[in-house]
């Protein structure tokens, strides 16, 4: 998930797609006749459109062409206007780590380039204007002045032990190793929690400054046991992770190895990851990208499996589309079609699943096929409100004026 | 003051306010460069990335030659494009 709250009076789903980003507006009479607008960055790549859930509510869009690299995009107008950043998302030159302590063949000596901003995350509701965003390669990229300016996490890019946890910034993801699920403990705005793909969820206790990593618990099917019995502490690949914003000692996370549930004691420093993806159907099992949770219920999540068996096809299982919720916290999980088609092969990217914040929760999911699912009642039945868009990767609500 | 002229492709149109050729002071390309971004804010970084290398499916010509090291003379009075590249599809 990539929005854990969304604006209040959210009217819109934005959706961001392989050659642009297109508003779908709810229509004013609460009728079903939702209206596609003309896209925005029309022909540019959209990892990612997120509004601020805090004030004025700031849009941010992530932005990339095939020919002019990545930036950042800003509206504060609800999308009427929008302005690159001053200071996009960008590395350090390689030449400022030439005396710095990383091992001779850390990428960063060679000098690190931002392919593509991935994610954007608003920051505590404490610090407004504050803005993260992860980038492939792996970087961790600070707003102070509400995405005008952008700077690297010095705590993050800089830290030796990165180039361990994300394979010294080797591309294994497809489209290249992402930092993503960026988000700031609602309840302590010294704790951030990141996720990158591959290298495990990490946190910091100090704005950022130190790192550690947090994937006791999770599997890790694709490396080789440990001779000893041990677990590896990073290398995982959590595709979506979530810090509940209701409950934020409870995180939801979709692992490329399972669906986890982690539950930190008060005031501990080790928490283990537990695999309520046990409890899917065993036809089904449990990989899948998006982790959609309840904005107040902290037992309730979505999820949308897909096959991770043979060559990873990542399609719906079975070519039978399906959502999958829980409300009890991943003890059980209940199987959500219909209105879908019986027979679909496509894939919902972990960015590409939203909830809009109303009661009843609507939420939305986009498919790499270009199609916009949309339910009205938490799941139970789906509609389709936009077909044969470009690649859909990014989903988020929208209080357009 | 000497003078190139320099002519941009449509894909970065957006900055220059849709001019296609512009003139700026002769000096090297990467000066030539960032002349064009004092006038155009933002330009040279579409262009050029933060370790100083030609993004990859950007291409920088004077006149029939394509630059590779930004360090390169442009004579008062010749010509640089700055072209998207043919990136395949």
């Amino acid at each position: 998930m990539t929005q854990p709250i969304a604006p209040a009076g959210a009217n819109a789903w934005i959706l961001g797609t392989r050659k642009g980003a297109w508003p779908l507006r709810r229509p004013a009479d609460g009728g079903k006749d939702w209206r596609l607008e003309e896209p925005w960055f029309f022909g540019c790549q959209v990892h990612h459109l997120v509004q601020d859930p805090r004030g004025a509510g700031t849009m941010l869009a992530a932005v990339r062409t095939g020919h002019l690299g990545p930036t950042v995009y800003r509206s504060t107008d609800g999308g009427r206007n929008w302005k690159e950043a001053g200071r996009p998302p960008a590395f350090r030159k390689k030449e400022e780590y030439a005396s710095s302590s990383l091992a001779a063949d850390d990428q960063r000596r060679q000098g690190l380039t931002v392919d593509h901003v991935f994610f954007l995350s608003p920051g505590h509701a404490s610090q407004p204007g504050v803005w993260y965003a992860g980038t492939s390669p792996v970087g961790l990229f600070k707003s102070e002045d509400d995405g005008v300016t952008w700077s690297g996490v010095p705590g993050f890019n800089d830290c030796a032990a990165l180039a361990q946890w994300c394979y010294n910034f080797a591309p294994g993801t497809p489209e290249g190793p992402k930092c993503h699920s960026v988000q700031v403990d609602p309840a302590n705005p010294k704790r951030i929690m990141l996720a990158l793909s591959g290298g495990g969820v990490f946190l910091s206790e100090d704005q950022g400054a130190s790192w550690r990593p947090v994937n006791g618990g999770v599997a890790m099917d694709f490396a080789p046991p440990r001779e000893d019995g041990s677990e590896y502490e990073f290398g995982h690949d959590p595709h979506d992770v979530v810090i509940h914003p209701a409950n934020p000692r409870c995180w939801y996370h979709q692992n490329h190895c399972g669906i986890y549930r982690l539950d930190w004691k008060h005031g501990a420093r080790e928490a283990r990851w537990r695999r309520i993806g046990d409890n899917m159907p065993k036809d089904v099992g449990d990989i899948g990208f998006p982790m959609t949770c309840h904005p107040k219920d902290d037992k309730a999540c979505w999820v949308v499996p897909m096959d991770g068996g043979t060559v990873w096809p990542r399609t719906s299982v079975a070519g039978k589309p399906a959502v999958y919720r829980t409300r009890d916290g991943g003890e059980s999980w209940q199987r959500l079609d219909r209105g879908l088609p019986p027979r679909a092969w496509y894939t919902v990217l972990r960015q590409a699943m939203a909830h809009d914040g109303g009661e009843p929760l609507g939420l939305a999911f986009g498919t790499t096929s270009g199609d916009l699912w949309w339910s009205g009642d938490e799941g139970d039945s789906w509609s389709n409100l936009a077909r044969a868009l470009p690649r859909i990767t990014s989903v988020t609500a929208a209080r357009l004026g | 003051m000497p003078s190139v002229r320099v002519r941009v492709a449509a894909l970065l149109h957006s900055y220059t306010g849709g001019a296609a050729v512009i003139e700026v002071e002769s000096g090297t390309a990467a000066e030539v460069m960032a002349a064009l971004d004092r006038r155009f804010p933002g330009l040279a970084f579409r262009v050029i990335d933060e370790q100083g290398q030609v993004r990859p499916h950007m291409k920088i010509f004077l006149g029939e030659e394509m630059l590779r090291d930004l360090r390169t003379p442009v004579p008062p009075g010749s010509e640089i494009f700055i072209v998207g590249s043919l990136s395949g599809g």
